[in-house]
């Protein structure tokens, strides 16, 4: 019984990291590239012409981001089943 | 005497323009706004930065542009990518080492293919470019935008000239020891620099 409720935590809980990653990673723009924790802001020198860049602390999560929350719950979820009723 | 004094007046301006001044041109930026930026493929998306810590003199004469030479330098340790893993990798042993090699240098000798429509000039320049310690001699499409007597508004209570140049360019990472060992399908060989200065020229 201990055992069958041990394994019914750990789905739940896979299922509450898959749902917090995938949320996080839509929620902060779904970007399918890479992870970032600066952005570049472009702006135009009015007496040069000049296009220039500087970059914005921000963290936006990629794809491995994503990856590695699913993986997480994947392993949550995984564990889970030593734990079925035998 | 009318047309003694209009001759006088044309060999003025011919010798004022044949005597015009060459000058240097500083490209050391506090602000920031002078920037190089690169980008090369890959298969999840292009990786691009950027670079703020430029510096170097270029002189140049703007009755003669084609006589114009300098060395433009980029401080390796200012660039940056967004990705704190990829700016590790970026600045390690493999790709620029920026810790034993912290500078990337153009130094241009001469220019060719000199057009200029005032106050543009477009040109080839060719000179070395050094990375990673390794120094390949190139040519290089550049334009230069002479902006005279627009120091004042950039710099408040100082005059002088500004010189903006635009480069705009690729390289082979191979050709410069970075990350020879890296596949082409993982990360492109083919590096796309620009670069966007602008250097200032005060007057007495």
């Amino acid at each position: 019984m201990k055992k069958q409720a041990i394994g019914k935590g750990l789905r739940i809980l896979a299922i509450i990291v898959a749902l917090a990653f995938v949320g996080t990673w839509f929620a902060l723009g779904a970007n399918t590239g890479w992870t970032k924790t600066s952005v570049p802001v472009t702006f135009v020198d009015e007496i040069t012409g000049i296009e220039s860049q500087t970059w914005e602390d921000k963290f936006v999560p990629g794809l491995e981001f994503l990856g590695a929350g699913l993986l997480s719950a994947a392993v949550l979820g995984g564990v889970s089943l030593f734990f079925r009723k035998s | 005497m009318k047309k003694q004094i209009l001759t006088l007046l044309a060999v003025g301006s011919i010798a004022s323009s044949a005597f015009a001044e060459t000058m240097t041109f500083d490209f050391k930026d506090p602000k920031g706004v002078n920037n190089a930026t690169f980008t090369l493929d890959a298969p999840l998306e292009a990786i691009t930065g950027s670079a703020n810590g430029v510096s170097g003199t270029v002189k140049f004469d703007p009755a003669h542009p084609d006589k114009t030479t300098g060395k433009i330098v980029v401080d390796a340790t200012t660039l940056h990518v967004p990705n704190p893993m990829m700016k590790e990798h970026l600045h390690g042993d493999q790709w620029l080492n920026t810790a034993k090699f912290g500078e990337i240098t153009f130094e241009a000798k001469s220019l060719k293919n000199v057009k200029t429509k005032d106050p543009t000039t477009t040109a080839e320049a060719t000179g070395m470019l050094t990375i990673k310690g390794v120094s390949k001699e190139m040519t290089v499409p550049i334009k230069l935008t002479y902006l005279k007597d627009k120091l004042g508004l950039r710099v408040p209570n100082m005059k002088g000239h500004l010189l903006v140049i635009r480069a705009d360019f690729k390289i082979d990472r191979a050709d410069f020891g970075i990350n020879p060992g890296a596949p082409a399908d993982k990360v492109a060989e083919t590096i796309e620099l620009k670069l966007s200065i602008a250097g200032a020229s005060p007057t007495r």
